[in-house]
């Protein structure tokens, strides 16, 4: 499959930020705007890397990612994920998640957290 | 006198009772009711007892029988000795039920049954009808004596003087509708008839006594001398057989009359129904026999007088009548006239609107219930219904009384059909007497005893007063009427006794048998749901009953003596006793029993819960009384305590919620701007992209401005310090531009707006701005969520004397429910919210603190059948901000 | 309660003797109105019938007026002996006065339980 990143964020603006700097990178993302249906987009897409935005409406990011870990399929249970948050505390958000970066952030922190973890 | 002089004459008093009800019922509706409520009003509206019958009859019956024509108000009499006890608990326990009528005591008192009810309802049609057009018959009588006196007699033929009777009946159902079913209040008094009647009472006295006056003083040499001249017509042959009077006959009138002073519709309506308290007895205790006395002391003078100065032919039932106008007296005749006139509308119009209280309670409504199986869900409008069938019910009773006397022409002595009458609804006494005495009387004894007496009066008294059927045959000496009487009334006591004793009562008959036999409040014991979701339903019943204004107002105020804020108070078996009986005052006790059944989840009520409640019951004595109120004032207190102390741990957490709202809130548009403004270094981007960033951030630092300015905004009013620019402005103009300014709010859809645009004609002194934003934003937020597929938006406004200006906005949406009904107005409310376009969920909030600043509040009403805003305005804006508002100017 | 103020039994005692008259006046009329009947028409069927109904009727009027008066006043002075009792035994010190008290709060423990 080619997508590389599935990104799930509801604020269009960011999303589009977002996007754009890692498009340049020479990933290919794709975008899932309401935490309704995230699992199952993840599911179908199976990217290598999930960017997840706590608060979304209907379904919040904490919730997708547990429905993520506790999958059936072990793969698709250890699929990385980046949790982006626009509370302040970034700790309780991300102790599933396997990197957490707080909203606002420098366009460089995303590009080398992004890097480092598609390896 | 001409016919169109007497014709003036009479227009003139009708538009003078008119003129007097409506001052009344407005005075009432000030609530200037002093004056209306004086114990003297009360007893002069007693005064419906002495109908035409008594005022043109009882000089008739007087010259036929002698003295017995005493046994009409002797009866009552002998009833109102027994005032202080009797009466007074029967008032106190009829207020206690909310009952609305005769035919509904018996129906609350024996389990609620409509059925029962109904029945009752019937004996009063059969025994009202004639009786009614006994009225109309002495009304065009009295008008047929002076048409004969006047030259233009000729014209006047039978044809026109049925139609005097037409006419009177028609002025007669147009009066009872205006004045009798203008609203459809929880108790069902009415205080423009009262009045009314109280004026009409003392006309009539009045009438009754200057005309004794003059016959005794007049045209005959003092008392001595008329004491002689009825010694000496005792002793004309014809008068020493008819006058002497009969122990069995007397006996049996003197108690038909005392049944008929407690049974009759229209006496139940005055005496129990309209009674503001039973206190009022101690007065008419006395004073009401007192009116009785005066009305029945010149009877025999005018007997005697008439019988030896009119012609041999002359009907002594209109004595009173030919007798002044003989001696040349025409204005004493005009009186004369004018009294007899008041005293047959007086009964008919209270007659009729206690038979239309009956006939819509017990027949009408319980039959459209039955007929639309479902009553919670729909919107439909049950008080219009109710006042319709009773306007109805009104011109049935009027058309019906108006055809027996067109058919009747002429046929019985007056005396006879109101006996007939008496006798007929003195078949409700047993049940009624045995149902406040007695805890054993129970529903199957009353439908045995009422039921046989119904049928037995039918069959020897009804019928054979209109010409079916014949007199009883008995042995000689004894008076057929008398035994007739005597057989129907004891065999329904016995009846009602033996088969109360057989049988048994069901819970519900022995808990009203309790409340009734011990004077005790009743209480609705049930299993009712404890669920909350239940009195919205409630409150949606109770508003199609009473109309949205009373239904909001009784609601709130049974949540406050609960201890809660709002509209919903909890479903104690309390708020539902008092919910039940506030409904049975405007539609009857079995109607409202079923109707809250229905909505709120039946009951299920077994003996041991029964026998629970008639221990507490018996048991409420002072002691455990007091303690009981200490205990709930102490519930009261606790669970205000609760609220506060939960509002305050509820703050606490709010702020902690709050200030990582606001992070996201601000966090979220800059994330966008500082991942921009980065890209928008990389020299490598096309113009298009440039301008397509640059939009973007200049989007979202608007939205931070906004968001900032919203919370400088709040923490402003919040704090108190808020300046008002205070000026006058035309409420209608405000909404006006609230309607166009939301209209940008999802522009696509398009909203019915219904409004009453002359009643919001209103000169307003607020800050109009500030008022404009709230209007702005409760219109948009229902432009935003209503659901419904054609979206209708009411406006509704509202000037009252006590509350200020009412502006509510409802939606024809699904509405909040319950459960978040209280949070809507804290701030980022709608976070988790998919539809939140935009905003930070600070709107309501913020209309909540401007309401405030202006001295009134914003609250959502349930049960509206939609989302519904109540924004109320005070007169003034409040004093401290107002001054300070100018001083800055 | 022996220690009970003497004027709060009489006045309630008075109270009680009238709402027996109110009960016994209606028996009473009933029987002076319909037994002269009975017992003799001719007597009571004509001038004579006209002066005993009436002066009866004026009678019956006077007595409901005196006797309600009467009743409202008793009840009134019952209502003020009893608060001067309770503002009595509210005062401190007096022994004797303390025993009542006592004997109501016990009253109203045992009832208590009942009433929850």
């Amino acid at each position: 499959m080619a997508m590389d990143i599935l990104m799930i964020e509801d604020e269009p603006n960011i999303a589009e930020a977002v996007r754009f700097i890692l498009t340049r990178e020479g990933w290919q993302i794709g975008l899932h705007d309401d935490g309704a249906g995230g699992i199952e987009a993840i599911t179908q897409q199976r990217p290598r890397l999930v960017i997840l935005d706590l608060m979304l409406p209907n379904r919040s990011g904490a919730e997708i990612l547990g429905d993520l870990r506790a999958a059936d399929d072990p793969d698709l249970a250890a699929t990385p994920v980046l949790m982006l948050t626009a509370r302040g505390e970034t700790a309780e958000a991300g102790q599933q998640a396997d990197a957490v970066l707080a909203k606002p952030f420098a366009n460089e922190e995303l590009r080398a957290i992004v890097r480092q973890m598609l390896g | 006198m001409p016919f169109e002089t007497l014709l003036a004459i009479c227009l003139a008093y009708v538009v003078l009772m008119f003129v007097v009800a409506f001052a009344a019922d407005r005075a009432a509706a000030r609530g200037h009711v002093r004056w209306l409520d004086h114990p003297l009003v009360y007893t002069l509206s007693l005064s419906v007892y002495c109908s035409a019958w008594t005022f043109y009859g009882a000089v008739g019956y007087a010259s036929r029988s002698g003295l017995e024509f005493l046994t009409i108000y002797l009866g009552p009499t002998l009833v109102f000795t027994g005032a202080w006890w009797g009466l007074r608990r029967l008032v106190r326990v009829a207020r206690m039920h909310h009952v609305t009528s005769v035919a509904d005591l018996v129906s609350a008192r024996f389990g609620k049954s409509n059925r029962l009810a109904a029945l009752v309802t019937l004996i009063a049609i059969i025994a009202s009808t004639p009786y009614i057009a006994l009225q109309l018959k002495s009304v065009s009588l009295s008008f047929e004596v002076f048409a004969t006196d006047t030259p233009a007699a000729p014209i006047i033929n039978g044809a026109t003087l049925g139609g005097t009777a037409g006419w009177v009946a028609a002025g007669l159902a147009l009066f009872t509708i205006l004045f009798g079913t203008r609203n459809l209040a929880a108790d069902e008094r009415h205080h423009g008839v009262v009045t009314a009647i109280a004026l009409e009472a003392v006309v009539k006295l009045l009438a009754f006594l200057a005309l004794g006056v003059f016959v005794v003083w007049g045209l005959a040499d003092g008392p001595a001398d008329i004491m002689a001249r009825i010694a000496r017509a005792a002793e004309a042959p014809e008068n020493a057989e008819g006058w002497l009077l009969r122990a069995d006959r007397w006996t049996v009138l003197n108690i038909v009359a005392a049944a008929a002073i407690l049974t009759l519709p229209r006496m139940f309506q005055v005496m129990v129904v309209e009674a503001a308290d039973e206190e009022r007895l101690t007065i008419a205790g006395w004073a009401f026999p007192a009116y009785l006395f005066a009305m029945s002391l010149f009877v025999m003078p005018i007997a005697v007088m008439g019988r030896e100065l009119l012609p041999a032919g002359a009907n002594p039932d209109l004595y009173v009548l030919t007798l002044p106008a003989s001696q040349g007296q025409d204005m004493l005749a005009m009186l004369v006239f004018l009294g007899g006139f008041s005293a047959a509308t007086s009964m008919v119009v209270v007659c009729a609107i206690a038979v239309a209280t009956m006939v819509s309670n017990h027949w009408l409504v319980p039959l459209w219930l039955a007929m639309r199986k479902t009553p919670g869900g729909e919107t439909t409008d049950l008080r219009g219904f109710v006042l319709n069938a009773r306007r109805l019910a009104i011109l049935a009773v009027m058309a019906a009384g108006w055809v027996y006397h067109q058919a009747s022409e002429g046929s019985a002595a007056l005396a006879a059909m109101g006996l007939v009458a008496f006798v007929g609804m003195a078949q409700v006494l047993p049940a009624m007497i045995g149902g406040l005495l007695w805890r054993g009387a129970n529903r199957k004894g009353a439908y045995a005893g009422i039921g046989t007496g119904f049928v037995l009066w039918m069959a020897l008294i009804f019928l054979p007063s209109i010409g079916l059927g014949g007199d009883l045959p008995v042995a000689a000496g004894m008076d057929p009427w008398a035994l007739a009487v005597f057989l129907s009334l004891s065999a329904n006591t016995l009846a009602f006794i033996a088969v109360s004793i057989f049988g048994f009562p069901d819970p519900v008959e022995r808990l009203q048998g309790l409340s009734f036999v011990s004077a005790i409040e009743p209480i609705r014991h049930s299993r009712m749901t404890r669920s909350d979701d239940r009195a919205e339903p409630l409150l949606a019943m109770a508003r199609r009953v009473w109309g949205p204004e009373e239904a909001l107002r009784f609601f709130q105020a049974e949540a406050r003596a609960q201890g809660k804020s709002g509209y919903l108070p909890d479903l104690t078996p309390r708020f539902l006793t008092r919910l039940e009986r506030r409904l049975g005052g405007s539609i009857g006790s079995a109607t409202a029993h079923a109707m809250i059944d229905r909505v709120a989840g039946g009951i299920a009520l077994t003996v041991s819960d029964l026998l629970q409640v008639a221990d507490e019951a018996q048991r409420a004595k002072e002691e455990t009384q007091r303690l009981e109120n200490a205990r709930a004032e102490l519930a009261v207190t606790a669970r205000r305590l609760r609220e506060a102390n939960d509002k305050l741990t509820a703050l606490s957490v709010q702020k902690d919620a709050f200030l990582s709202q606001i992070s996201h809130e601000l966090r979220t548009p800059m994330t966008s701007v500082r991942a921009f403004s980065e890209i928008l270094k990389d020299p490598s981007l096309t113009p298009e992209e440039r301008t397509r960033f640059a939009g973007i951030i200049h989007d979202e630092a608007g939205r931070l401005t906004r968001l900032l300015d919203d919370l400088l905004h709040l923490s402003v009013l919040e704090s108190g310090r808020a300046q008002l620019s205070i000026s006058v402005a035309n409420l209608h103009d405000l909404i006006n531009r609230a309607l166009s300014a939301a209209s940008a709010t999802r522009p696509e859809r398009s909203f019915l707006i219904d409004r009453d645009p002359s009643s919001e004609h209103l000169g307003i002194v607020t800050d109009a701005d500030r008022l404009l934003q709230v209007l702005i934003n409760v219109i948009s937020n229902a432009r935003k969520y209503c659901d419904a597929e054609r979206p209708v938006l009411i406006l509704r406004v509202r000037n009252l004397e006590a509350e200020g200006v009412i502006i509510d906005i409802i939606d024809n949406g699904s509405g909040i429910d319950s459960g978040r009904q209280t949070l809507i107005f804290e701030k980022f409310a709608r976070l988790n919210d998919p539809a939140r376009a935009g905003g930070a969920g600070l709107g309501l909030a913020i209309c909540r603190e401007i309401m405030a600043a202006l001295g009134g509040d914003i609250s959502y009403l349930p049960g509206q059948g939609g989302a519904a805003f109540r924004i109320r305005l005070p007169k003034r804006p409040p004093v401290g901000t107002a001054a300070s508002g100018s001083s800055a100017a | 309660m022996p220690d009970k103020p003497l004027f709060l039994e009489r006045a309630s005692f008075h109270r009680r003797r009238l709402g027996d008259a109110a009960r016994v006046l209606p028996v009473l009329s009933a029987l002076l109105v319909l037994l002269p009947v009975w017992w003799a028409p001719a007597l009571v069927s004509f001038a004579g019938g006209v002066l005993w109904f009436f002066l009866l009727w004026a009678g019956l009027i006077l007595a409901v007026w005196a006797l309600h008066r009467a009743l409202l006043r008793a009840e009134a002075a019952t209502i003020r002996a009893s608060e001067a009792v309770a503002a009595g035994q509210s005062h401190p010190g007096t022994g004797a006065q303390s025993h009542p008290a006592q004997g109501d709060a016990r009253r109203n423990a045992g009832d208590s339980p009942d009433a929850l």
